[in-house]
Parts: C-alpha cells; structure tokens; sequence
C-alpha cells in the first residue's frame, strides 16, 4: 500500500476514531492498557455473548499510533468469535514483529506493516491488543 | 552561550529537555576520565598518594556544594545517588522517625513523583495526612493559599522551589518564615531551581534542601541532601554498611561516624562527585544571575512568538524560568514530540511525574520545552517554524 494512503486512513481513524465514547454499562468487561515508557493511556471495554464479540469501545489518551490501531481494531474484531480474535490478533502481531502472516484478514490493519521500521512505535500500534488479550484470555 | 564546550551539540541536535537532563562541558567529562586514569581509588581508605588525592578531590566537592548553595557547615552537604535519594533519605531517615499519626504534610499537586510518593508511603505507614496547598490561576503556590491549609498539626510543608512542569518559583523564603513560626519543617526539592539560579540556604532558612548533579551539567548519579546540622544529626542513616561506622561488635554496640560520612554508607559514586565539581566551577564562573538571566530572555522570546500561533496552547503563559509547556491543538503531545523528533528536536512530551497535576488543572499531558544556557534564538526560531505550520505536524508527525 502505498505511504500516503497508509498515512491518511491513520490520520483518519486518529482524528475520527470508531467507538470511542465513555462506557457505563456492566455487560461490558473493561481492561486498562498502557505503555511503561511512553504516555498512552487506554480503557477497552468489551462486550461479549456466546463466545462472540459484540461491541467494543474505548476511551483515553493515546498518540496517532495507538488511537488510530485501536480504533482499527474495532472495526476488525467486532462480530468475530473469541477464536477468531485470537486468530487475528496472534497475525497482526506477527506482522508488527516482522514474522509470517496472513495478510488477508487483517484487512486495513496491513497500514501498520512497516512500523516494525520505527522500532520505538511498536509498542504503541500493539497497545489496544494488549489489552484486549488480557479480556479474552481470561475469558471463560 | 558557550556552545563549544559541550561536545553534544556536535552531534546536531536541538536539547530542549534540560528539565530532564543536561548536557556536559568538556570540563566535567574529562575530570571524569581523569579520576579513572590517574588516581582511580577509594576513598577514605587508603594510606597511599592516590587514596589521599581521592580523598581531597572527593571533599572539595563538598565545599564546592557548601560555596553554592552557601551552606554554614561542610558536614551538612550529604552526596547521594541524586534528588530522588536524596528526598528518600530526608522523609524516611528523618520525618519517618519524627511525625507521628495525624501529623499533616503539606505538598502541591504540581510537585514530581519523588516527592509526593515517599509521602504517601509514610501516609499508609504512620497516618500522617497529606494536604495540597491550592494553586492559583497561574498555578503558582501563594503565602494566603498556604495559610489556608495550614492547621495546628501541619508539621512539615514540602515543596519544589521550581515546578518541573510550570517552572513556577516558589516564595521558599516567606514559606520558610511561615513554617517556622508554627514549628512546622521546610523540605525544598531544589532539582529545578539549583541549576538556574542562586541558592543561599542561610538567607532561605530551609530545613532541608535536595537536588541532583545531572540536572546541572554534573554526571548523572550524584545528588545533594542538605540539611540543617542540628536536624541531620537526627537523620537516622537508611543505608548501613562500610564507611559510615566506627565499630560495631554486636547488635547493641554499633558505633556510626560524624556526619557527613555517617550518611554516605558504602563506595560513593567518586568519579560522579568530583566531576560535579568541576560543573559548579563552570556554572559559578559565568553566574547564575546570567544564566536565569538568558533563560528568561529566550523563554519570553519564544513565547513571544508562539503566542502569535493560533493553534498552539501555551500552559503556561506566565513562569519564572526556563519552561515551556504547550499543546498543539487536537494533536497528542507525543505526536508532536516524535514530530519534532525528526528534525532532531529534543522535547519532552508527558505529565512529567507530576501526575497528580492532572487532577487539578486538567491538563494531562504537554510538551515541554526546558531552556538552558547553551540554547539560542535560533533554536527558538527553528522551533516556531516547525510548530506554525499544522498540516505538516498532522502529515509527517506518523
Ligand atoms: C522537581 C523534580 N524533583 C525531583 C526530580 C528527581 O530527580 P532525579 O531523577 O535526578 O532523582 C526531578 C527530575 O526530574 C524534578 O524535576
């Protein structure tokens, strides 16, 4: 993909990020996720039934990286089963980490496969999915 | 100004995080090298030339920091790893000892994690109340607040001199005076002011006073606990080992040294202090007058010109030092930082360790900008260039 469109569909999904609202509604499991070293600072809130994600939100600040990944992530993984999640969350890391991948389901996630380049702003596009790794593996 | 004696600025960067550190002259880098190369022993030891060289090199540091900051005794000039050790020391050796439950502490939500954190601690330990002295709309920390705060159990009030975040100068004297007329003890976190204006503990009357060597073109690793004699003397020792005893032959017979050594348990960072000295030799011979002086002019330069900016948010607007906290409208501060990362900008982006600030002022993250004196209007002017224009933030700031 080209610089410039990889460039505006972040800036885009920074500026008008998906979902991102404040959550008050127990059927939601919410997860804090930040970075040691820099200052993003995230709530992921996550809404599952029968083993299918329903909705995501999140509320926080966090950089252009980070807000834009999350928000990405949402529009990704939102209708997939806790497997699926797994499947796309284990790929995108992948690719973040430069090993093999499956570039199909990422879908527009593919804008962060060259972050591995900057290597201080890994951390920040893998952020959202440390968070909500830690809801799914702890779901029953 | 002298810009050719600091051999960073060859590597064509603009610092502007000297509220985190700063760079180091030449001077200082090669006492350094000239510890480890020609007389690289221990001190208070040996009964050799070297020793002894170690020896009076390592204690003319201490009179060094004495003339600085006009302390009345030698001894009350402890070297320790830095401003956070040195805090650590001063509220548990001695306020961890003194204050008892419902004693209360008077801080502000603009002070750094070191001096908020070991409060909290002996809160949770001892039950002593944690207060914060209301700021005004400057954020500055005024005498009438203070009073406010103030009851008959306030027992210490603990303050930066200067904010790491607003670089505001706090009335230290006048609080000082407050204190003391209530019995109450003055602990001054002196990291951001030591290194850009003149200190005279005597005319301050504090009770304590910490800093760090980094912060000041000294080497990371060294900091000052000042203290007044009569209260160090109480300072129970938090680290115990070699150097700092006379005799110990069991548990109920051990005998500690007079102070200063009685508070530096274990090899000190040697190499660290004596470069520090050669730091307070070269900022004493250009003057902190001059150099507050420089900074303030180049702040008020830069200000001047970022205020034209529509889209930049200065923080703080009105401040006595060397600190520029800005937001650049709609964009994360991070991003603006690794936006001027790459033009080689050193800012710093963040709360800063002051993380309560946020809950008072609603200001959650910033870019700093920490002038110091090598920087130039030039600098200021490449800055404002690469700031006015927001479009390009936005398209190269990913
Ligand atoms: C106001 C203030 N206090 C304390 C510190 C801690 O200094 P150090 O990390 O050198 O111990 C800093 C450094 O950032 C500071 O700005």
């Amino acid at each position: 993909m080209d610089e410039n469109l990889k460039r505006e569909i972040m800036l885009e999904n920074y500026m008008h990020p998906l979902n991102k609202e404040v959550v008050n509604d127990n059927t939601y499991i919410k997860v804090n996720t930040n970075n040691e070293s820099c200052i993003d600072n995230l709530d992921i809130y996550l809404k599952i039934e029968n083993n299918v994600i329903k909705d995501i939100k999140f509320m926080g600040e966090a950089c252009a990286i980070s807000t834009s990944s999350t928000s990405i992530m949402i529009k990704n993984l939102i209708g997939k089963t806790i497997k699926e999640a797994k499947e796309y969350i284990t790929n995108f890391e992948n690719m973040v980490e430069e090993k093999n991948y499956d570039s199909n389901i990422l879908n527009e996630a593919i804008v962060y496969n060259e972050i591995y380049k900057q290597n201080n702003r890994k951390h920040c596009a893998l952020l959202p999915y440390v968070g909500i790794k830690k809801i799914l593996d702890n779901y029953q | 100004m002298n810009r050719e004696d600091f051999p960073m600025l060859k590597n064509d960067i603009v610092y502007l995080d000297n509220g985190a550190t700063t760079l180091k002259p030449y001077c200082v880098i090669e006492k350094t090298t000239e510890y480890y190369e020609k007389y690289s022993a221990n001190a208070h030891r040996g009964d050799y030339d070297i020793s002894y060289k170690v020896d009076m090199e390592y204690e003319n540091t201490r009179d060094l920091v004495r003339k600085f900051i006009n302390a009345k005794h030698k001894e009350e000039i402890i070297f320790t790893s830095g401003a956070t050790d040195s805090l650590n020391k001063i509220i548990f050796g001695f306020f961890g000892k003194y204050l008892e439950e419902g004693d209360e502490v008077i801080i502000s939500i603009s002070e750094h994690a070191s001096n908020v954190l070991p409060w909290f601690k002996l809160a949770n330990e001892l039950g002593i109340v944690i207060k914060y002295v209301p700021l005004d709309d400057n954020l500055y920390v005024t005498i009438d607040n203070l009073k406010k705060v103030i009851t008959n159990k306030t027992k210490v009030i603990s303050l930066a001199h200067i904010t790491n975040v607003i670089g505001d100068v706090r009335p230290i004297k006048e609080i000082c005076k407050l204190a003391h007329s209530i019995d109450a003890f003055v602990v001054v976190d002196a990291s951001q002011s030591a290194p850009h204006m003149k200190i005279d503990v005597q005319d301050l009357d504090c009770d304590f006073l910490a800093f760090s060597a980094h912060k000041m073109l000294g080497p990371t690793g060294v900091g000052v606990l000042y203290g007044k004699k009569e209260l160090l003397e109480n300072l129970e020792p938090t680290t115990y080992g070699g150097g700092m005893n006379e005799s110990f032959d069991s548990p109920d017979e051990i005998y500690l040294k007079e102070l200063p050594a009685r508070l530096e348990a274990g090899t000190p960072n040697i190499a660290g202090v004596i470069a520090f000295g050669e730091a307070l030799k070269y900022l004493e011979n250009i003057g902190m007058d001059n150099i507050l002086a420089h900074e303030q002019k180049l702040r008020k330069y830069l200000i001047d010109k970022l205020i034209k900016i529509p889209h930049i948010d200065i923080i703080n607007l009105e401040s006595d030092s060397g600190i520029v906290a800005f937001n650049v409208d709609g964009i994360f501060s991070q991003d603006v930082a690794y936006y001027l990362n790459k033009y080689n900008f050193c800012v710093r982006a963040g709360s800063h360790c002051a993380k309560i600030l946020k809950k008072g002022v609603g200001v959650t993250n910033t870019c700093r900008v920490s002038i110091y004196l090598y920087n130039t209007e030039s600098e200021m002017d490449n800055l404002v260039e690469l700031l006015k224009d927001k479009e390009k933030i936005l398209k190269e700031m990913l």
